[in-house]
């Protein structure tokens, strides 16, 4: 099966390199799957979590926000904040949760809907690690 | 002629010295070490979001909704200049360079008439700067309680600065730091953070038209803050390097120059030990002759 070049980087340190077979990304506007020859593809990230699956490895990691580019080739994932699944405790997400909070109270219109829909996304995440 | 007692005391007090020399800069090569691992593991997040972000500023710089942050706020009359230094001395010309070259950008500003703000990041800066340009300094982020600069310590940087430019405090925004070429060579650099400018790398060339989900502009005023804090964390990330070099250097040539000291302290000794060894020997030899 046709792979995809695979790099998740974050500000302080190239996370991961592989060649995978699909990616389950969490877009801002929904969540998609990557897979070889997928068409050229820029959109931004939303807390959640990023699955990768290398022949019947599956590596999953809680990533809070950045951006992904995807050409034919190579998806290349750039987050702010990325963390291997395992790694992460509630402790870690309700941080998260109450830094989204902070930035949130305070704004109007357009900026408190995305920060309002940051807030709401990592309360999710607490569902899912 | 200075006695043997006091030329004893200083060359046991340089010798410390070079002792102390010696070990910094043994620390500064292994802080360097890694603060150049820290610089390079954060390359390749940061040219991938000067690529995409040249990309997409180049697509709609001159579109009449273009963010603020890339277009600036059509005036150029306030101008921030953001001053990253080190926290500590003894590292050469590292500090003062920096200074040097923020001071030289500020004359010629107020020169021009406009109106010049300052933001000190790192103690050492500051101290330099304030005797002149007190009255002028909005803030001063203080890093000595970080002991590995992360990308939190940018992250506050930029928001804070976006913050006060969306509140109109300023117009232009450029950050100084050192780049960090090789041990000895660091070179001051100014970078222009608002109204962002990115530069195409190599390779952007063959940028493939991509489909954008959300919106081109939506994308571009998501990833506007962010690029900012990765130019603010690759100009910390580089000082951090500049800095450990300039010590390591600055503090190999006082070890060279302590052992120079100590060198010529030593021959100073014998040359006055010998001396006194002689004058005694005259004095009993011409003792001796008299009678």
């Amino acid at each position: 099966m046709a792979t995809i070049q695979f790099d998740l980087v974050s500000p302080e340190r190239k996370l991961a390199s592989v060649e995978a077979s699909e990616i389950q990304i969490p877009g801002a506007d929904g969540d998609f799957t990557a897979m070889a020859d997928h068409a050229p593809f820029l959109t931004t990230l939303r807390p959640g979590i990023l699955t990768v699956k290398a022949g019947s490895d599956v590596t999953e990691y809680v990533v809070t926000g950045g951006f992904v580019e995807i050409t034919g080739e190579a998806a290349s994932v750039l987050a702010e904040e990325a963390m291997p699944k395992s790694e992460v405790t509630a402790d870690i997400v309700n941080g998260l949760v109450e830094a989204a909070t902070v930035a949130a109270e305070g704004l109007e219109n357009d900026a408190k809907d995305t920060a309002d829909k940051r807030v709401s996304d990592t309360k999710a995440l607490l569902d899912l690690i | 002629m200075p006695n043997l007692k006091d030329l004893k005391t200083r060359i046991e007090s340089v010798k410390n010295t070079r002792k102390i020399t010696k070990a910094m800069q043994m620390v500064s090569a292994a802080k360097l070490r890694r603060a150049q691992e820290a610089a390079e593991a954060g390359r390749p997040y940061a040219d991938r979001m000067n690529a995409v972000m040249a990309n997409l500023a180049g697509a709609s710089a001159d579109a009449a909704g273009a963010p603020k942050l890339l277009a600036g706020s059509g005036d150029d009359k306030v101008h921030l200049l953001i001053v990253a230094t080190a926290e500590r001395g003894l590292c050469g010309g590292f500090n003062s360079s920096i200074a040097k070259m923020a001071k030289a950008k500020a004359i010629e500003l107020l020169e021009a008439g406009k109106t010049v703000k300052m933001l000190t990041v790192g103690k050492k800066g500051r101290e330099q700067l304030k005797r002149e340009y007190e009255d002028i300094m909005i803030d001063h982020v203080d890093l000595s309680e970080v002991k590995r600069i992360g990308y939190v310590n940018a992250q506050s940087i930029a928001a804070d600065v976006v913050k006060r430019f969306n509140a109109g405090e300023f117009d232009v925004a450029t950050i100084f730091y050192n780049k960090f070429e090789s041990v000895i060579s660091q070179v001051p650099t100014a970078l222009q953070l608002i109204p962002a400018s990115f530069e195409a790398s190599d390779d952007a060339a063959e940028a493939p038209f991509y489909e954008y989900e959300p919106s081109e502009e939506e994308i571009l005023s998501d990833l506007l803050p962010r690029a900012l804090s990765t130019q603010v964390f690759t100009a910390l990330l580089e000082n951090g390097a500049s800095e450990q070099g300039a010590r390591m250097s600055a503090m190999d040539n006082a070890t060279r120059n302590a052992g120079e000291m100590i060198d010529k302290l030593t021959i100073e000794f014998n040359r006055s030990r010998q001396a006194a060894i002689t004058n005694e020997l005259i004095e009993i030899i011409s003792g001796a002759e008299a009678l």
